[in-house]
């Protein structure tokens, strides 16, 4: 049913997004990419790999933002995948129940094999975290690993989606952000995370924390220049041959 | 938003055609025309040949067409499944109102009972059309309440120019029916108008600042794309062609959606004989042209809330 489900666990899995950590590598992308083309949501469509017009699906963007003006401006990664509202639209709107919301963790998913292609949840999304599947004739989108997640042929600690296992510089964290005491909840609260587009009222799971400020007074700490150890030509007293010299040349 | 061709031909012809059923479902509850047998043939054949064809058409922008009946099934919380229920299901008055008027020449007694449902469900399957367009938050051009009533008002306009010509082509046009043409043209005229005063006068919905959440910085901007060609989402979203040329186009749309047709439709009111077929059939033709020119525009004019991740600066 396309029905958001009421009688939930409370559990809502979801990754947090620290955008002062993250450098842009897109390896989150690419990790994501290699994996989910083998997954639940397999193949992932690479049309014209190495043409001018390549084009396929990704689960997972990186965007690069210049934020403020000059001296005080910098440059935000800005990783960009479904955030599993606690309402997303795209459900509400599925004509066929293709697209659910799971009561026991809040993943939000696409049953394939009832999917119509109809496009209509992909206009619903504010985020762009749905993107069509042309070959298959299907819309995909970020499952947050749930063959990873629960995955009893994984190691313990790689039961955690691509992109967070990948990251170098752990700059994602995946965990429960319906728990108040879970990490990733803690790191929320310590850090001000937020929501993307909260006037939209989506309610994104996922969070993202913001950049650190800039340190200041960085003017008074700056290291001062240091005053030459051999001042040669400098001092009129240096006696000997070249000292003369050079006076005598630089008049 | 990118106009998918299918989509238009799809909104204007079942607008049309609800419209024209919507009259004539009007015109025999209220007594107001004669059960004549060959007009309400041909006036039911136009319908649901528009009806038809635009559902039709409207799967073929469908990854699954085979699966379409699937989309009945989430009426609960899905517009476009409550879209696709309420065209099934209006089929059944429909085609006893057609019975009655077409087989039977009568309108009376229970064949009233489906005029009335005929007019309800015509208005309810416009309106659910237009609902999927006014309940996408994304689109500041569609979530608000001039996308209904342009919906509706448009079904209405486009259907009684269909009336205006079929009652002329049987001779069984009154002043009424002139009436109706001239209230929808106006009615269309000042919608449509007050959309386009809305749509130049809104503020931006979500900023790129908000977008990002990346309030406390300063100006936003784009830097670096993920992609170096255009992906799916920019391609169904980012389309800009209209939005450069909107002036000239709405010029355009207005002109054949309304003034000309309008004009023509007046002319059938007063005019000689053999002036009003003639007129009253261009004016379908404009009306449609016309009316799929706005569709196209509806679509392209809209900017999406994802644009802003890919450099907008507004949405």
């Amino acid at each position: 049913m396309t029905q958001i489900p009421q009688n939930t666990t409370g559990k809502k899995l979801g990754l947090v997004i620290d955008l002062d950590i993250c450098v842009g590598c897109h390896a989150c992308a690419v990790n994501c990419k290699e994996w989910n083309t083998g997954g639940h949501s397999a193949p992932l469509p690479d049309n014209n790999p190495f043409g001018d017009n390549a084009e396929g699906v990704w689960f997972n963007r990186v965007h690069t933002f210049e934020c403020g003006n000059g001296a005080d401006s910098r440059t935000v990664h800005f990783p960009r995948s479904c955030l599993h509202c606690e309402q997303p639209a795209c459900v509400e709107v599925c004509p066929t129940g293709a697209s659910y919301k799971r009561a026991e963790d809040g993943i939000v998913l696409v049953n394939e094999d009832i999917c119509i292609g109809c496009k209509l949840c992909s206009w619903a999304c504010p985020y762009g975290a749905r993107e069509y599947d042309g070959d298959a004739g299907v819309m995909k989108k970020c499952t947050l690993c749930i063959d990873r997640i629960y995955n009893e042929n994984l190691s313990e600690e790689e039961r955690e989606p691509a992109c967070v296992a990948t990251c170098p510089a752990n700059a994602r964290h995946f965990g429960d952000l319906g728990d108040p005491s879970s990490e990733v909840s803690r790191m929320v609260e310590e850090r001000g995370g937020y929501d993307l587009m909260p006037e939209l009222q989506y309610q994104p799971v996922n969070k993202y924390l913001p950049p650190r400020p800039k340190s200041t007074g960085y003017e008074e700490e700056r290291p001062q220049r240091l005053t030459p150890i051999n001042p040669t030509s400098e001092n009129e007293d240096a006696g000997g041959l070249f000292p003369w010299l050079d006076r005598v040349l630089s008049r | 938003m990118h106009p998918a061709y299918s989509v238009i031909i799809f909104t204007t012809f079942s607008g049309a055609g609800y419209g024209l059923l919507f009259l004539m479902g009007l015109f025999a509850a209220g007594q107001w025309i004669e059960p004549d047998r060959w007009f309400g043939f041909t006036g039911f054949f136009f319908a649901f040949t528009m009806i038809v064809s635009g559902l039709i058409s409207s799967t073929y922008h469908l990854g699954h067409p085979e699966r379409a009946w699937r989309a009945l099934s989430q009426w609960k919380s899905s517009w476009l499944s409550r879209e696709g229920v309420l065209a099934v299901a209006g089929f059944g008055p429909f085609a006893l109102f057609a019975f009655g008027w077409v087989i039977l020449e009568s309108h009376d007694g229970a064949w009233r009972l489906f005029a009335i449902l005929t007019v309800l469900f015509a208005v309810l399957t416009v309106y659910a059309t237009s609902m999927i367009y006014a309940t996408l938050r994304t689109i500041r051009a569609w979530f608000n309440p001039h996308t209904v009533r342009a919906y509706l008002a448009f079904a209405i306009w486009t259907g009684s120019i269909w009336f205006n010509l079929l009652t002329h082509l049987f001779d069984l046009h009154t002043p009424g029916i002139g009436f109706i043409v001239l209230a929808s043209g106006i009615l269309i005229w000042w919608f449509k108008r007050k959309y386009w005063m809305f749509l130049d006068g809104s503020p931006s919905w979500v900023s790129p600042n908000s977008a990002t959440g990346l309030n406390d910085l300063g100006p936003v901007r784009l830097l670096d794309s993920p992609n170096t060609q255009e992906n799916y989402i920019q391609q169904e979203m980012g389309f800009k062609i209209a939005r450069k040329h909107a002036v000239k186009l709405r010029r355009w749309a207005f002109l054949t959606f309304f003034l000309i047709p309008y004009c023509l439709a007046l002319m059938t009111v007063e005019a000689e004989a053999w002036l009003k077929i003639p007129a009253a059939i261009l004016a379908v033709g404009f009306v449609m042209v016309g009316t799929m020119i706005e569709r196209w525009l509806f679509f392209a004019e809209a900017k999406h809330t994802v644009m802003l991740y890919y450099g907008a600066e507004d949405s």
